[in-house]
């Protein structure tokens, strides 16, 4: 199978004006992904699909990833020399920047009838809150269909062209995004008497301990 | 029902056995009431996770529920006695699972089977899974293990027979559904934009208090 | 290029011999027949479905949330609860991704005794798929109860290896935790060499069985291509006669090393997809035969593998392997915490139900639980 270094070229070539970046994976899997711009998104994706040498007929695996923002502390050296003759000052200079986060959409795509894989393709968001469109891949591959429901409902990203676009996992009323990873759970946990440590610690939110010698617990009604 | 007197029973065990070895059998309301009810308990065929395949796997050739007569499962609530409680129930769960329970005809008996049913089980702290179901519901029988080995929910149903003949059918401690004064429905919880509503039925269920640690003098 | 969207042309036609009024039937989330709690909205002309909205998540339990909160070991046992038939095979797929996530070698005799555990899982799961789906045929008992006897067998296998019947917890990133004694060997030989003669027993039964093919033969149609395009994998993508088995596409762990073939189908309906499980029983007995006679010596864990404390270095890995349901997959984000920064699962039973209205448009009702049936669903995977 190409690389995904001649897949990007072949895509710029066919799409002048796209943009297509190489995402390298520094895991021993060595399985890098294409970046791909939004705009573009599904007309590259149906290129993949028909372009006989890839022939990249089964989106496997469609997925969300969440990148919340985060902060990022870079330091600059900067060797000042000594007015008076002596060794130069090496001055560290540290400055925050904020990365803005971002959704990111995974797919997994393998060919059936060539018998290889995976390309890994990626599309972003332009941020986590109002620019959260992305194209539907539906239209490409059928088996996109539940699965960026699943993505929709989770993580909040809206496919554009998705013939059928609710929540999937969650009920309709339900208004957050579960796997975005700001969200806060309902605290409905109750204090036991051996729990698991993160069980304990959300539970002491709930039930902080009295300060006097509180009474007995009451025993549930008794109804049965 | 709140006419019959207690039943009193004025012979020794001694003498019944005697009368029983004479091809006479002597008994109460009360016991042979608890006895065909308990030795007849028609299980709900409501399967939830994993537990439901051990469920299955009890009434099969191996472990055979039958022998304890309760291999009629129904797949009507209208039809069933028991609801077990089979595996974990999410919060999108709940409120059909509270509403096959108020469908269920009286007397009824609910089983816990597994730690998700108990208590959430492994998956407690995950969003959508509601902390036990007798946050809702009135539990009978609480089974631990994931899942429970057949065995186990044998050895349950065993106990909850105990159960059903320690019943009396009159009096103030007679069951739910021989007295006037308690409401068998049990509310039905809604979908919230976050959370069920209401989280829990307050009623049936109060979280422990936490633990106090007496200052040291 | 043909169009393979949602309700487009390759839908079959639905018959309107009657313009009566259109009727909305919930079937589910507790419906004996939806194998849990799946939930399908099926609307009917007279007895036939002319739309069917699968509804999901009554058993979401945030499988992916919780493998996010913990650390890559303790994920193992919740996979055990992905496809609970099938824990063994779950087991495996999620080891390969975090060997390949980590770059970790199997030794040798752990990848045989992977295969041999997960052939004995497959055996498990179409036995008791077969069981399940005459059931569904309205078939009430018997098929199920010699299942479930085959399945006791295996369950007794598993649980003195494992020490749990259903939730193995068995494989580790670089290779198995406990080496399987002689006697264990022993035994699952005599499980093997009988399991010909129940398969035997079972298709006499059922195979050839007039009713069967009149309930099975020509329902739930799908076709190659559509199925490749909906991710369809496993038995149900080789009943419409694709050859695609990831243990010779990929050709994982030793598998190259047996000599088995890969049933195809034909028609793509049920009978199809019962007769292909069959027939991969059959395959997996011999599987297991190879195995069981070669099985090496040595180390049954890597011993460079690291369990305690393990944190791989930044980045990513997908793997998958063949399980009984078709292609289960993880997908693995690390930041070099000890906690993945994504956990994905590719569940096969969920992606397999994407193209199930355009399985049953047409059909009646009856036929759209062996449909769901012979997909093969376990809800903890579909929902996770």
């Amino acid at each position: 199978m190409e690389t995904p270094e001649q897949i990007r070229d072949r895509l710029l070539a066919r799409f002048p004006g796209a943009q297509v970046t190489v995402v390298v994976n520094g895991s021993p899997s060595a399985q890098h992904s294409l970046l791909v711009d939004a705009a573009h998104g599904r007309e590259m994706a149906g290129f993949l699909r028909d372009d006989p040498v890839l022939k990249l007929d089964q989106c496997s695996n469609v997925t969300g990833v969440d990148w919340p923002e985060k902060e990022v502390v870079e330091t600059r050296k900067t060797t000042v020399p000594d007015p008076a003759g002596g060794t130069p000052k090496i001055i560290e200079e540290k400055s925050k920047r904020i990365e803005p986060g971002c959704l990111e959409v995974v797919y997994h795509l393998f060919s059936v009838a060539l018998r290889h894989g995976p390309v890994v393709l990626r599309m972003r968001t332009g941020n986590r809150t109002d620019a959260v469109t992305l194209p539907s891949l539906t239209p490409v591959w059928r088996s996109c269909e539940f699965q960026e429901r699943e993505v929709f409902d989770l993580f909040g990203v809206k496919f554009d062209g998705h013939p059928d676009l609710r929540r999937i996992l969650m009920w309709d009323a339900f208004k957050d995004h579960p796997m975005r990873k700001d969200y806060v759970e309902p605290d409905d946990y109750e204090w036991e008497p051996t729990p698991h440590g993160d069980v304990l610690a959300k539970a002491k939110k709930h039930f902080p301990a009295p300060a006097a010698p509180a009474a007995a617990p009451t025993p549930p009604t008794a109804t049965a | 029902m709140d006419q019959i007197a207690p039943t009193t029973v004025p012979i020794t065990d001694a003498e019944r056995d005697e009368l029983r070895r004479h091809g006479i059998l002597l008994t109460g309301l009360e016991e042979l009431y608890n006895w065909g009810r308990s030795r007849s308990v028609w299980p709900l065929n409501f399967g939830l996770a994993c537990c439901a395949i051990e469920m299955i796997a009890a009434s099969m050739a191996k472990f055979d529920i039958a022998r304890f007569g309760s291999e009629v499962f129904r797949p009507s609530p209208r039809q069933a006695d028991l609801l077990i409680v089979s595996g974990t129930v999410t919060k999108k769960m709940a409120p059909q699972v509270v509403r096959l329970w108020n469908q269920m005809p009286e007397p009824k008996f609910c089983i816990a089977m597994g730690a998700c049913a108990i208590s959430g089980g492994p998956f407690k702290q995950g969003y959508n899974v509601l902390k036990g179901i007798d946050r809702f519901i009135p539990v009978d029988i609480y089974i631990p293990g994931c899942p429970p080995r057949p065995e186990a929910l044998l050895h349950g149903l065993v106990q909850l027979q105990e159960k059903m003949r320690g019943q009396t059918i009159s009096g103030p401690d007679a069951p739910r559904h021989l007295r006037a004064d308690l409401d068998c429905d049990c509310p039905i919880p809604e979908f919230g934009e976050h959370d069920l509503e209401p989280p829990q039925n307050d009623i049936l269920f109060q979280p422990p208090a936490s633990p106090v640690r007496t200052p040291k003098a | 290029m043909q169009d393979l969207s949602p309700g487009g042309a390759h839908v079959r036609a639905v018959h309107d011999e009657f313009h009566g009024d259109l009727l909305e039937v919930s079937m589910g989330p507790h419906h004996p027949s939806t194998h849990g709690v799946f939930r399908m909205v099926v609307t009917l002309d007279g007895e036939r479905i002319v739309k069917l909205k699968p509804v999901f998540g009554y058993l979401h339990r945030n499988h992916e949330k919780l493998g996010e909160g913990t650390s890559y070991l303790g994920s193992m046992p919740y996979t055990d609860r992905l496809d609970y038939l099938c824990s063994m095979t779950n087991n495996w797929a999620y080891a390969v991704a975090v060997e390949k996530l980590a770059g970790l070698t199997v030794p040798e005799r752990a990848e045989y005794v992977r295969v041999i555990l997960a052939e004995l899982t497959r055996l498990l799961n179409h036995t008791c798929l077969a069981g399940f789906l005459m059931q569904d045929c309205g078939c009430s008992g018997t098929p199920l109860m010699y299942a479930f006897r085959e399945r006791e067998k295996i369950l007794d296998l598993f649980e003195s290896l494992s020490g749990s019947r259903m939730m193995c917890n068995y494989q580790r990133f670089g290779g198995c935790r406990v080496d399987p004694p002689a006697d264990w060997l022993a035994r699952a030989q005599t499980l093997v060499d009988g399991y010909t003669a129940f398969l035997d027993e079972f298709e006499a039964l059922l195979t050839g069985n007039e009713i069967v093919m009149a309930r099975t033969q020509g329902v739930g149609c799908m076709s190659a291509a559509l199925a490749v395009s909906a991710g369809v994998t496993g038995p149900a993508l080789r009943a419409t006669g694709v050859a695609h088995d990831l243990r010779k596409v990929d050709g994982y762990g030793v598998y190259p090393r047996f000599n088995f073939r890969v049933p195809l189908g034909a028609h793509g309906d049920v009978y199809d997809r019962y007769m292909i499980r069959v027939l991969e029983m059959r395959e997996s007995v011999g599987i297991l035969q190879q195995a069981l006679a070669g099985l090496p010596g040595g180390p049954i864990m890597n011993p460079a593998a690291k369990l305690r404390g393990f944190r791989p270095k930044a980045g990513e890995a997908y793997g998958r392997i063949e399980g009984p349901k078709g292609e289960i997959g993880f997908y693995l984000i690390s930041d070099g915490s000890p906690n993945p920064w994504r956990y994905r699962v590719r569940p096969p039973s969920f992606i397999n139900l994407t193209i199930l209205e355009d399985m049953c448009l047409g059909h009646t009702v009856a036929d759209a639980v062996i449909i769901l049936g012979s997909v093969d669903i376990v809800l903890g995977e579909v929902d996770r």
